[in-house]
């Protein structure tokens, strides 16, 4: 608008779009707390991790827990179950990625790198959620004595490990511990 | 006809010079011994770290709040809308917090024989309640609910009046509530005036918001709650100290906000001025 | 909208491809940028487009709040005090929206006044001020339905007090009530609809806004001098000349809104609404949200029975006819001259109008005892006063001060001092 104005355009530019810039900053600014409200607010976080005391169950006994709105299997395996789960060949697998949260993305699904520990074997820990699409997976049934999606015929090994079906990938294991003998700290 | 007019404005600007007076009037109806009005006194003002632009809680006070909460409020008040996760904010560290947690009981989720049975709480939980419900809470307390205390600080402040009201805005005082449970906690043992009559079962408090006594006796005593910091054990310094506690626990995010204020005012400023230079430029050559 | 001729002209083939199909940014072009607005406009006509952000800010707010909000009165309470604690910023959002409410109701304030000082009701204006007025009613009723659903003991007496008005009325009263509230009285039933309603007003509210603006775009403002625009030379366009200055009115504006939500952002809350609603329990004292306080001061100023109407009727009536009286303004005046500027005594009742709202808004606050009564009944004499007696009769005995011809005239009579070229100033209607 002040195209006969010669004397100090440059310093008119400035001082507009410089205006223009603090309120498109601002207008940031105010937008943030619109957004940041969406994320899990700070009771969801507080349950983000749980300790779950797992004494009680005995080989051969499971124990469902919820995390993080997902069922957790918790399973005292039997040693027939573990031998079975150790006796699988890597080439066997149709995913041969461990999917274990407390190990690196490239490491083989053996069946000790899908144990919740070294020095436990017996113990698995997984997230009880069909890699397919979602359902939750019956335990100690199927082909393989593992688990077994009902909604669309994925079988898994007793190690959880997908053997047969849709579902691409083995069950994820969630970052998890030992606090004692007895008690696993999960997320 | 102007006359008229005149003095219709004349009566207006009269009524409102009166007003003043009926004011003054209604407000110094008093009778000592059957008072109308209450609180009877008035809190005092006192200094607040958070109070002010730049507030903020007194770590340590809090802490000593908390430990005044534990030890006496807590048998009677529940506080159920604070976690014990949120006691981080007082400078605990997790594994502190874990501790604190689980000196107290919660109801678990019913186990395998559809019992339910306490658990240690953990960061996550509520601050359990004393009582299982609020009749079980009036039934000990001689029928009176002891009040949760989850936002006491908010939900009591003492009425300021004109014109303390308006200078509230400039003076930005937010802390009738932390003065007013100071006031009360302070304000027990005193003699009721001649003549008044204090219904049984009763303590008289001249601080007290809604009647001229209250079915609490004095909670708190100098020396009953000890102090690991060496700050006095004293009823004023106590009832300070859980004032300050309860704004934390009313309004845990006050520092918070008050930080961001003083950026967004900042900002608005600055904007405002530019804003108000590139006006000034628009509407250099227009007459206006 | 601007009703006129249209100065828009698409010059890449993409506008003019739109233009040829919905024509959006050519009645965006006529209505906020080669709109003409009076060059004369002072910063009380700023307030239109400060209520137009504060519209937007609320609903923002208040859809981001529903988000985590549960209307149940056994959840309700809890489920706003995990905004202010859990959530993300939910302490923020959630004073902005409550603090935007009284400023939304600071700025309609302003403009309402600005409005009856400028005359800015008078033909041909009359349909742009009764909308005014019915967004006036819109916002009330969202305001009072918002402040039930933190369901405090202040949102339930004051659901309860409000409901209880169709009471007065004899025989459909209690039908009315009970059909209002779900129930024989405050319950989860009028926490859910008050939640529908609340939500769905301000979009109700918008909708009447356009209708507002659009009746606007097709009289003009107002201006401080009442005079119609005559020529050219008394308007600017509307962009950049009022976008700016709105623009740093808006500032202005937000700075106080800040300062409230940063400093004080329960100053203009009552502390009982931090406790849970109790239907066993009353509290002492019972106030609505201040912006209430003056109808809330003549509903309780009428403590007498009229003829056959009862003190409760009497007092509903007249807190109703105190926004009815509002919508038959444009025929209560009669003056010939719009602005108060060149009416002496229209002026000094008026600022008298202005001192007894904000007293009546004070006795509100009180307990309605003694003195109080008597002058809420004074207050509310003269409002009513002020508008049936004092509206009409203004306008037929009192002299105007002599207009000027032109909104030009009077801008160049004012700044006579600072001698400026005429040319100089009538140049902006050639730069649009």
């Amino acid at each position: 608008m002040s195209a006969h104005d010669t004397t100090e355009p440059t310093r008119r530019d400035f001082l507009y779009i410089a205006t223009g810039m603090a309120g498109v900053v601002g207008a940031g600014a105010f937008a943030w707390p619109f957004i940041d409200q969406m994320r899990p607010d700070a009771s969801t976080l507080a349950v983000s991790s749980i300790e779950v005391d797992v004494s009680a169950v005995q080989p051969g006994m499971s124990l469902t827990v919820k995390w993080r709105g997902k069922p957790i299997f918790i399973r005292n395996r039997t040693d027939k179950e573990v031998e079975e789960a150790k006796a699988v060949e890597l080439s066997q697998l149709k995913d041969p990625v461990a999917r274990n949260a407390n190990l690196p993305t490239d490491a083989q699904a053996t069946d000790a790198d899908r144990t919740a520990s070294k020095d436990k074997e017996n113990w698995l820990v997984m997230v009880g959620v069909c890699t397919h699409l979602g359902c939750i997976p019956l335990g100690q049934q199927g082909d393989f004595g593992g688990w077994f999606c009902p909604c669309h015929g994925s079988h898994y090994d007793t190690a959880g490990r997908i053997r047969k079906g849709p579902a691409p990938e083995n069950l994820p294991i969630p970052p998890l511990s030992f606090i004692s003998d007895t008690v696993i700290k999960i997320g | 006809m102007k006359k008229i007019l005149l003095g219709l404005a004349a009566a207006g600007l009269g009524t409102m010079l009166a007003l003043g007076g009926a004011y003054a009037a209604e407000e110094a109806g008093h009778n000592a011994a059957e008072p109308t009005h209450f609180p009877i006194e008035k809190p005092a003002e006192l200094d607040w770290t958070f109070a002010g632009p730049f507030g903020h809680y007194d770590k340590q006070q809090l802490q000593r709040g908390l430990k005044i909460y534990k030890e006496v409020c807590s048998a009677c008040h529940s506080m159920s809308l604070v976690a014990f996760r949120s006691l981080e904010e007082l400078g605990y560290t997790e594994a502190q917090v874990k501790a604190f947690a689980a000196e107290y009981e919660v109801p678990d989720a019913p186990n395998a024989d559809g019992e339910i049975v306490n658990r240690k709480a953990i960061p996550a939980d509520h601050f359990p309640s004393p009582y299982p419900n609020a009749q079980a809470a009036a039934a000990a307390n001689g029928g009176a609910v002891p009040p949760d205390f989850s936002l006491i600080a908010k939900a009591r402040a003492v009425e300021r009046g004109f014109p303390l009201f308006v200078a509230d805005i400039f003076t930005q005082y937010q802390e009738g509530g932390p003065d007013y449970i100071h006031a009360l906690l302070t304000g027990f043992g005193q003699t009721p005036p001649e003549g008044m009559q204090i219904p049984e079962g009763t303590h008289y408090n001249p601080y007290f918001i809604a009647a001229k006594s209250l079915a609490m006796a004095q909670p708190l005593q100098d020396g009953q709650v000890t102090y690991d910091d060496g700050s006095p054990q004293t009823l004023d310094q106590y009832s300070k100290d859980i004032s300050a506690f309860l704004m934390w626990a009313a309004e845990p995010h006050l520092e918070d906000r008050k930080k961001t204020g003083f950026r967004v005012m900042i900002f608005l400023i600055v904007f405002a001025g530019l804003v108000y230079i590139a006006k000034r430029r628009i509407w250099a050559d227009v007459e206006h | 909208m601007s009703g006129g001729h249209s100065s828009y002209t698409p010059n890449t083939g993409i506008e003019k491809w739109i233009d040829a199909r919905l024509p959006l940014p050519r009645l965006m072009y006529d209505s906020f940028v080669a709109y003409p607005v009076p060059r004369n406009l002072n910063y009380a006509y700023a307030f239109g487009g400060i209520l137009a952000i504060m519209l937007v800010s609320q609903i923002l707010t208040g859809v981001v709040l529903a988000m985590h909000y549960a209307v149940d009165t056994g959840l309700a309470f809890n489920s706003v005090e995990k905004i202010m604690r859990d959530v993300n910023s939910g302490w923020l959002l959630r004073y902005l929206h409550a603090n935007g409410a009284s400023m939304f109701f600071l700025a309609v304030y302003v403009h309402i006044f600005r409005g009856l000082y400028y005359g800015s009701y008078k033909a041909p204006r009359e349909l742009l001020w009764i909308l005014g007025v019915i967004i006036l009613l819109l916002m009330m009723a969202t305001a009072f339905m918002g402040y039930v659903l933190p369901w405090g003991q202040m949102s339930f007496w004051g659901a309860t007090v409000i409901t209880g008005f169709f009471t007065a009325f004899p025989i459909i009263g209690d039908p009315i009530q009970q059909l209002l509230l779900g129930g024989f009285a405050v319950d989860n039933p009028t926490l859910n609809r008050f939640f529908s309603l609340h939500y769905l007003l301000p979009f109700m509210i918008a909708g009447v806004v356009i209708l507002h603006v659009w009746a606007l775009h097709v009289t003009g403002q107002t201006n401080p001098t009442g005079i119609e625009v005559k020529s050219k030379t008394d308007t600017v366009a509307f962009t950049p000349y009022a976008t700016v200055k709105d623009a740093f009115a808006l500032c202005l504006f937000f700075i106080l809104f800040a300062y409230f939500v940063f400093y004080l952002p329960n100053f203009m809350g009552h502390p009982d609404n931090y406790i849970q609603a109790d239907s066993l329990k009353t509290p002492a004292h019972i106030v609505p949200e201040w912006y209430f306080l003056p109808f809330y001061a003549m509903l309780r100023a009428i403590t007498f029975n009229i003829g056959p109407i009862n003190s409760k009727l009497g007092g509903v009536l007249t807190m109703f006819g105190s926004i009815a009286v509002l919508f038959i303004v444009p025929w209560l005046d009669t003056s010939k001259v719009r602005s108060a500027v060149y009416r002496p005594w229209y002026k000094l009742f008026f600022w008298l109008f202005v001192a007894n709202a904000i007293m009546l808004g004070w006795l509100g606050s009180r307990p309605a005892e003694g003195l109080y009564v008597i002058f809420s009944q004074l207050g509310t004499a003269y409002y009513f006063g002020f508008f049936i007696v004092l509206m009409p009769l203004l306008g037929l005995i009192e002299t105007p001060r002599r207009l000027p011809n032109s909104i030009t005239e009077a801008v160049l009579a004012k700044n006579k001092s600072g001698g400026q070229p005429v040319g100089v100033a009538a140049a902006p209607e050639t730069k649009g």
